[in-house]
């Protein structure tokens, strides 16, 4: 058996899954200020009557990291950052212990201008005397060569109780993000320890002996183990998590768009051969454009209880939502009371729903059939609209190769996947609307609980190879090595996908789970002085966000 | 972070494209360019957009060029995907997306003249004139200047807007008496119609900061506000840089951003720069943040030693005579359009262009009509090694009657047993005719 729980803002969904069937499927309310509480009443829940023997998985999405970034509760953190020549560090502020320090690695990864240990240490001190605990320490081009960063950790790592090393979070290159995605992690560092190890003991107590794994925003997991390492990565797992619960229902064969439609937002993500599109380079979070993997949804303010009115004779549907629909005790009419009044919801205070939209009728000049049918239309169609204006980025991203730009894959989404509270009610409006099939996957209630479920470990990694120079490195990795100077792509290649396998296997996936794929493969002819010195090789490979065996099958 | 201008960047580095394996002009140029400027997180400036180029189409290159014998001959994908990212900037500024832009592609194009028998300098097509022509035709703009701040002289787009009165192109550049193309002296002005608006310093070698911005605010700066073009372009040419393996400047980035900074260019286009390692990375960034209006203070390369690269008295001299004598010269391009203007209807000039990157030797004789009303008609009589033999004819875009007449006249006149190729470029209807044998 496999528990899969997911913390939503109000309800936390829980489901616990046999082979295919779902034998448990559990709502519990939300406590934001007790969360813990939540997961583990959550997860108690569920597992009520069951044989805990036989569960060989839990995985858990919170709000934990996103709402102590959102709400400002993470703990301070110390930033250095050795900058180099460039963009103003000062640019890059962060927090309110930021120093920029001395020290520069170039492009190439050479070391221009070492770090001075006595300024390091006086900002040390004076980190200590202000009582801060948390560290992130990040270089220019430190995957190039993390030298700097771990200078700075020899110095001062024995007075701290986290310290983030921007290298390790990702191999992609941008200092600003790098410098936003430490200092994320090293705020919420703690506060994950904490809590998962509490959730983990939690779990322990109901008898359950597997891992506790946690879901990331890119729709994959890892294990509870080395969250504290990776805190930062949890952020906004629960867009991902419905996401990968639609993934079963996926045509492999096609591109596809899903749509979680909520109360205040619908979620938009696309599937490109049933794998979600991530974003380039990672996430946005609280204002910070991050390294973070993560899944390219969209939110929308446009859902079942946005505020439907006319505003200078037009209809306006969204984004804001001035509480649940009329139906529900609401204050304004919805879409999800339009719905009601052509008699297509179910459950709720009818009668209100119906005044409601003929209210907004007379003032139309309409019936109340066709006010409700507009509205209904016009919240299908803006969420069209951003689905196509989405579609339309995705296929302008930049390419940067004569082959990319004239034989580059267009996304011409062919398919829906509609889920959410309205789902079942708007799948056949946006299907006529949009001319793309629009399907409603059954259990479309709890497909984030089962998203995370059976979600695979996910993770990402870099290695360059310079012949010239004859080395071979993955600083994310902390992997150095020789390397011949004959070496080819191919050879690249292979040390990625071996180092892949390895991280992946620390962060806890299974053998049977390792579907790997190279993202980059370039290789550059290096020339100096009008004669060939090698090749500057660049590999990076991935695990892909999928789901694990035998939910990975197609018709699973 | 957030641009105080708008600014829109085409990134093409083409890492599937070279002239050939050990050429400076290969797959390697701009990767540590993008590495750069990946790395500053330069994309994630609030004002900064990237767009993908588009691609020029032939009839966006036949504006500018007489392609011999033919667009598919001479003109590879790269080249359609380099000036494509030139338009694709210009259309931005133009439609308002963004303020400025700059298009950091590859192949460069300022070498490329009018007639384009092959590549020279690196150079197919010339991406500014294509860009150009496009802003006029589709988008009515009118009068443009364009500062060539490369190290070699600006031969093609020189050769392009010789006899165009509402381009006004200035090129700073290595002396040519000792640096490729060997032109680009002060007393080359332009033609008979278009006498000032060919503006050329060159600089004696080992020119550094001081040396640039001198020329910037003594004679660029006050030339332009006299021209009041619509829209400024910058040839971004990054071979002065005193770390550049084929020149022998010494230039800096911060002296480039500095440069950009004080000439607000509405586009720059990347031309030159093969210190691959050392300099282009530093320069970009240095112009993208200047185009910006973002604090380029700190942008230095690492081994900048501004005592290793100080300009010497001598330098310092020599460019403040060659800037006397050239308002000296410029003094007198009254008097000899008066000249012109009492003289022949036609003027003929004949010259020799060797296009060094194809190995290819083309005997060129052209002749203007001296004309009061327009830039006048132009037949051009190119004859290449490669026995291809041009006639091409070119009505300006504001063309007289008269001018109008006589092209049309000589493009029907132009004998495809004796030319095996005739052409008519018509700039008043856009078109572009040929006749073949």
């Amino acid at each position: 058996m496999i528990v899969g729980l997911d913390v939503g803002g109000t309800h936390t969904d829980v489901v616990v899954l046999q082979g295919k069937e779902i034998v448990r499927k559990v709502k519990v309310l939300t406590d934001e200020e007790d969360l813990l509480k939540t997961v583990c009443f959550g997860v108690f829940q569920a597992i009520q009557g069951l044989e805990v023997k036989s569960i060989e998985r839990v995985v858990v999405s919170t709000t934990l990291a996103t709402n102590a970034i959102v709400q400002e509760k993470i703990e301070p953190v110390g930033v250095l950052v050795a900058s180099g020549p460039g963009i103003n560090p000062w640019a890059y502020v962060i927090g309110d212990h930021y120093y920029p320090v001395r020290g520069a690695i170039d492009h190439r990864g050479i070391e221009l201008a070492s770090i001075n240990d006595s300024e390091i240490l006086e900002i040390g001190k004076e980190l200590s005397y202000k009582n801060i605990h948390n560290l992130a320490l990040v270089s220019k081009f430190s995957v190039r060569n993390p030298s700097l960063e771990f200078k700075m950790r020899d110095l001062l790592a024995d007075n701290f109780q986290s310290v983030t090393l921007g290298h390790k979070l990702s191999g992609h290159l941008n200092f600003g993000r790098r410098i936003a995605t430490a200092y994320l992690n090293a705020a919420v560092t703690q506060i994950s320890r904490k809590f998962y190890n509490a959730a983990k003991g939690c779990i322990e107590k109901e008898g359950i002996q597997v891992p506790l794994e946690i879901l990331k925003a890119d729709g994959g997991t890892m294990a509870q183990e080395v969250t504290e390492q990776y805190a930062v990565e949890t952020i906004l797992s629960g867009p991902a998590a419905s996401v990968m619960g639609t993934l079963t229902f996926a045509d492999r064969t096609k591109e596809e768009v899903v749509l979680d439609i909520g109360g205040t937002t619908t979620d938009i993500a696309i599937l490109v051969d049933g794998v979600p599109l991530l974003k380039p380079l990672g996430i946005r979070m609280g204002g910070f454009n991050t390294l973070v993997r993560g899944l390219r949804t969209f939110s929308l303010g446009v859902g079942g209880d946005s505020w439907v009115r006319l505003e200078g004779g037009e209809l306006k549907v969204g984004p804001e939502r001035k509480g649940r629909a009329l139906a529900y005790g609401g204050p304004e009419p919805t879409p999800t009371d339009a719905l009601v009044a052509l008699g297509l919801g179910q459950g709720g205070q009818k009668q209100r729903a119906i005044e409601g939209i003929r209210r907004l009728a007379e003032r139309m000049g309409e019936s109340l059939e066709e006010a409700a049918e507009k509205v209904v239309s016009k919240t299908c169609a803006l969420i069209l609209e951003t689905v196509n204006a989405l579609v339309e980025r995705v296929n302008q991203q930049p390419v940067y190769t004569i082959h990319e730009l004239l034989k580059g894959r267009q996304i011409n989404p062919s398919g829906l996947i509609v889920i959410g509270g309205p789902a079942k009610e708007l799948a056949p409006r946006l299907e006529s609307m949009s001319g793309w099939q629009a399907r409603v996957p059954p259990n479309y209630d709890v497909a984030n609980a089962i998203g995370a479920a059976i979600a695979r470990t996910t993770c990402e990694v870099t290695v360059l190879a310079n012949t010239n120079r004859r080395h071979v490195i993955a600083p994310e990795e902390g992997y150095v090595d020789t390397i011949d100077w004959r070496a080819t792509k191919k050879e690249v290649i292979r040390i990625a996908f071996d180092l892949l396998r390895k991280k992946a296997l620390r962060l806890g996936a299974h053998e049977e789970n390792l579907e790997m794929e190279l993202l980059e493969d370039n290789e550059f002819r290096m020339v100096q002085g009008f004669y060939p010195v090698g090749r500057n090789i660049r590999v990076r490979a991935q695990v892909k966000p999928g789901l694990i065996y035998p939910y990975s099958e197609a018709g699973a | 972070m957030k641009a105080k201008r708008k600014t829109g960047l085409v990134l093409f580095p083409a890492f599937d494209w070279a002239i050939s394996e050990t050429h400076p002009e290969r797959e390697e140029r701009l990767l540590y360019t993008q590495d750069q400027i990946f790395e500053e997180g330069i994309l994630d400036i609030e004002g900064l957009l990237e767009f993908n180029p588009s691609l020029a189409s032939t009839k966006e290159v036949g504006r500018v060029h007489f392609c011999v014998p033919k667009a598919e001959s001479v003109v590879t994908e790269s080249h359609y995907i380099s000036a494509g990212g030139c338009i694709t900037v210009a259309e931005a500024v133009l439609e308002g997306k963004v303020d400025c832009g700059f298009a950091l592609v590859r192949p460069p194009g300022h070498h490329a003249m009018r007639v384009v028998h092959g590549a020279r300098g690196f150079c197919n097509i010339n991406n500014e004139a294509i860009m150009i022509e496009q802003m006029r035709q589709v988008h009515g703009v009118d009068r443009v200047a364009i500062v060539d701040t490369d190290c070699h002289h600006g031969d093609g787009t020189q050769n392009i807007y010789w006899h165009d009165p509402d381009t006004l192109f200035i090129s700073m550049h290595q002396d040519g008496n000792t640096l490729y193309p060997g032109s680009g002296f002060p007393r080359e002005m332009g033609g008979p119609n278009a006498l000032g608006t060919t503006v050329n310093i060159p600089l004696p070698p080992r020119t550094s900061e001081e040396g640039f911005l001198y020329v910037m605010d003594r004679v660029v700066l006050p030339i332009l506000e006299e021209f009041k073009p619509e829209i400024i372009i910058n040839s971004a040419g990054q071979d002065n840089h005193y770390s550049d393996p084929i020149t022998a400047m010494n230039f800096c980035a911060q002296g480039y951003a500095k440069l950009t900074d004080k000439l607000k260019p509405h586009i720059a286009v990347l031309e030159g720069g093969y210190s691959i390692e050392g300099a282009l990375p530093y320069v970009n960034v240095g112009i993208i943040l200047a185009l910006a209006g973002i604090d380029y203070s700190w942008v230095r390369e690492p081994d900048y030693d501004p005592e290793e690269v100080e300009q010497t008295e001598e330098v310092r001299g020599s460019i403040i005579r060659t800037c006397d004598f050239l308002f000296e010269e410029r003094e007198k391009c009254g008097q000899k359009r008066e000249k012109y203007l009492e003289g022949k209807e036609f003027v003929e000039r004949s010259k020799t262009v060797f296009y060094d990157t194809d190995n290819i030797i083309e005997e060129q004789k052209e002749v203007i009509r001296v004309c009061r009303e327009c830039a006048g008609v132009l037949k051009i009589d190119s004859y290449a090694d490669t026995k291809n033999h041009l006639l091409g004819i070119r009505i300006p875009r504001k063309s007289c009657k008269t001018c109008q007449e006589i092209g049309r006249k000589w493009f029907e006149e132009g004998n495809v047993a004796r030319f095996n190729l005739v052409c008519l470029q018509d700039g008043v209807n856009d078109e572009y005719y040929v006749k073949r044998k």
